[in-house]
């Protein structure tokens, strides 16, 4: 907790004189901050020429903000005894279970929530946009949680399984001499209906092939170097899909991949579609809530896995290996086949997501497997308190459904003009939500840890006692 | 108390050499570790007492010299010299299983020759229960069990058994240490003495041949040292466990090893009874430069 006992000590015993030079010195960070990035900037006039502008009420309103924001984050001591009490109430575990439960009840009413508050139109949006993307990013946190909450190794490549979870179903499922091998041995109509259904499994299974090719070279690396080297491995994943242009189509990416059918229904206006067997209107808005809870239900084996894992002794492994390599060596745990298999059965997960957004966005680049990718799923792993469940389902959606919300705020172009942006306001704002839960619950939003078994009471664990891991 | 089996070599160091790069760390030692003893290493800081540790738990790999576990019963030495001659790990001799700990990696010693330890600076789950702690301990039983985690997913109720006996197991070790009532504390909220313990009971839920403790009473109370007394001495009757200690405590050493093996300088100055080693003047003499035998013992426990 890098900062925490400084301000325990640097603030307790402050007066208001204390802290406004305290706050001063913030100013003037501030100020030497702003002076080269904001004061000057060069633009080009009409006669096409550079000019410098300045900018001075820019760098006054920095300082100003950092110098009261600082006073105002000392003069108020009950925010600092805070994190404590907090992390109490979080203590009895009724409180995580009823946060889950209800979680989950309006999950499953989500879809039909929306249908009946915003009307058809406007509910694809919400269920697409929000629903599903948020859930992709809640499995993704669930199948990274493993390799960084429990194993304690810190993958900053995990995209990599992502990208190759949706190209191994793209490929397989778009894939013509496949169709038409299949179409000659069972029908013309098997393959399109059922790739989905087929290739999910694979690419789950591909994708953690490639966690074991990842796991192996790694093995012997440990924190920052192994975090380099995952970086790196997602890199060299995401060239190879820009420049295989024979076999991954490059940048243009690959269309036309097959969308999942209702276990053999297909979703179109025929007359063997989805709506014309249940005897329903047609609209497409049937596929997208199937999707919301095909997401859904694979979101929830990611979870119903990691909970059983955790209880089995691979996952005990995993945990004691986070807390202390050497002791599980001396215990005889074969610390080797347990890091593969943590890589593996996370990047299966990832796989698993993977394909299902190559099956629902119908086309797929290497745009969409970029390190932001893993910045953002690792993101939510470390504010939702690495290894908890429910904590990095709030971060998913705080995160991904904050940055969805941005796109709604039309109404501050009322407020700073209409050339105003907030999407691009997105990482700005991740940044700083980042600072703010890192000073306010450095552990991530829910630090405690539940045992995986116990005598008589379960009893917490506070995160402060859990190690992070060293890879 | 001992039968003639029970006093038969368990673990045999040979010329045992250990450098690393220009330093010699241990130089050709040998001595040997009788089934059912407690053997205590004891020498000066810096005499290579816990590099001898890690060769042979598999921590370091030996630059040369062979170490010799006879997990059940003496091995001949033509059954030394075939196993040392086919480049195995280890074989099935008449008297038993024989390894060849100096070609086994870490975690195989650990779960196949049956060598526990423990570690000078305490290595427990801090952020795991006492509980899981133990229960972490007997990992390799659990597997199997769970079928290499496939039937533990489906829920098969073989692995609910086999966990309801290694809780069982846990909870005997808890009561011997006296920490039954704080089994589902963070192992990290333990106060020192009984994180000593609880690393012990860790390693005896692995259920080992050979229990191997570096300092198991460093910053342990008298009372807590006495403790720690009668639970290794208890161990030592009550279970198939022949301990190997470190110890710089000399009321440990002396009260409860029956046998003492004395390195300075990663060479064995001194091997024998506690009452040999005792009046050893190679001993008294590495340990302070004096003759006074009473003086230097009594100076090691304080400041070693």
């Amino acid at each position: 907790m890098p900062g925490a006992g400084l301000d325990h000590s640097s603030t307790q015993s402050l007066g208001i004189g204390a802290a406004i030079i305290d706050a001063g010195k913030a100013g003037l960070l501030a100020l030497g901050l702003a002076v080269p990035i904001l004061a000057l900037r060069t633009e080009t006039n009409l006669e096409n020429q550079l000019i410098l502008r300045e900018r001075w009420d820019y760098v006054a309103i920095a300082v100003a903000v950092a110098f009261f924001g600082r006073l105002v984050y000392l003069m108020i001591p009950a925010r600092r005894a805070a994190p404590k009490a907090r992390s109490l109430t979080f203590n009895g575990s009724g409180i995580a279970r009823a946060v889950a439960i209800i979680g989950l009840a309006l999950l499953i009413v989500y879809p039909f929530l929306m249908l009946l508050l915003v009307g058809k139109a406007a509910s694809l949006k919400w269920i697409d946009n929000f629903g599903i993307q948020i859930l992709i990013y809640v499995m993704l946190g669930w199948g990274l949680n493993i390799v960084v909450g429990l194993a304690g190794l810190l993958d900053l490549g995990y995209v990599a399984f992502y990208a190759v979870g949706a190209y191994s179903y793209a490929l397989l499922a778009a894939n013509e001499p496949i169709k038409q091998f299949m179409a000659d041995m069972i029908g013309p109509s098997f393959w399109p209906l059922w790739a989905f259904w087929i290739c999910l499994p694979v690419a789950g299974i591909l994708s953690a092939f490639w966690g074991i090719i990842l796991g192996f070279p790694v093995l012997r690396l440990r924190g920052d170097y192994l975090a380099i080297v995952t970086l790196a491995f997602g890199e060299i994943i995401r060239m190879v899909l820009i420049n295989w242009i024979d076999v991954t189509n490059g940048y243009a990416g690959i269309s036309g991949i097959p969308r999942p059918s209702f276990f053999g229904i297909p979703f179109n206006a025929s007359d063997s579609g989805f709506s014309a067997i249940f005897g329903l209107e047609f609209t497409p808005l049937y596929r997208t809530i199937f999707l919301f809870y095909l997401i859904l239900g694979l979101a929830l084996l990611t979870n119903w896995a990691t909970l059983r894992l955790r209880r089995l002794p691979v996952g005990r492994a995993w945990e004691a290996l986070r807390e202390d390599e050497i002791a599980c060596r001396s215990l005889g745990i074969n610390t080797t086949n347990t890091k593969l298999t943590a890589f593996a059965i996370g990047a299966g997960f990832g796989g698993f997501a993977g394909a299902f957004f190559a099956a629902r966005q119908n086309f797929i680049s290497p745009e969409s497997f970029t390190f932001m990718e893993s910045a953002i799923i690792l993101a939510i792993v470390v504010l939702g308190g690495m290894g908890s469940q429910i904590g990095v389902a709030i971060a998913a959606v705080a995160m991904i459904g904050g940055t969805e919300i941005l796109r709604e705020l039309d109404w501050l172009k009322h407020v700073f003009g209409a050339s105003f942006d907030p999407v691009q306001y997105r990482m700005l704002i991740f940044g700083l939500a980042m600072v703010l839960v890192m000073i306010w619950r450095p552990r991530g939003l829910i630090s405690t840890r539940y045992p995986s078994i116990y005598l008589k009471e379960r009893k917490s664990v506070s995160g402060d006692l859990v190690k992070e891991g060293h890879g | 108390m001992a039968t003639q089996r029970e006093r038969e070599p368990l673990l045999e160091v040979e010329h045992l050499m250990m450098q690393f790069g220009g330093l010699v760390a241990i130089n050709d030692l040998s001595f040997s570790a009788r089934r059912g003893d407690i053997t205590a290493i004891i020498g000066p800081n810096g005499a290579g007492k816990t590099t001898v540790f890690n060769c042979i738990t598999g921590f370091y790999k030996p630059s040369s010299g062979r170490i010799l576990l006879s997990s059940e019963g003496s091995a001949t030495p033509s059954d030394i010299d075939v196993l040392t001659r086919s480049g195995r790990r280890s074989m099935a001799a008449a008297a038993g299983r024989i390894y060849l700990l100096e070609r086994m990696p870490d975690f195989e010693i650990a779960s196949q020759a049956k060598v526990a330890r423990t570690f000078q600076n305490i290595r427990l789950f801090t952020g795991m229960t006492v509980l899981e702690n133990l229960i972490v301990a007997q990992h390799n039983t659990l597997m199997r069990a769970s079928g290499w985690t496939v039937l533990g997913m489906f829920g098969a109720g073989s692995y609910y058994r086999a966990e309801a006996r290694a809780v069982d197991l846990a909870r005997y070790w808890l009561d011997r240490i006296g920490l039954l009532d704080r089994a589902d504390v963070a192992a990290g909220d333990l106060p020192y003495g009984d994180q000593r313990r609880l690393e012990i009971a860790r390693a005896m839920c692995t259920e080992p041949v050979l229990l191997c403790l570096d300092e198991p009473a460093a910053g342990l109370n008298p009372r807590e040292s006495a403790t720690l007394n009668a639970l290794l001495k208890s161990i030592q009757s009550e279970h198939k466990t022949s301990i190997l200690l470190i110890e710089h405590d000399m009321s440990v050493v002396m009260e409860i090893s029956d046998h003492v093996v004395v390195l300075e300088y990663g060479t064995k100055i001194s091997d024998g009874p506690p009452s040999y080693v005792r009046n050893d003047p190679k001993v008294v003499a590495a340990y302070l430069g004096v003759e006074d035998d009473e003086v230097a013992l009594a100076g090691v426990g304080i400041a070693p």
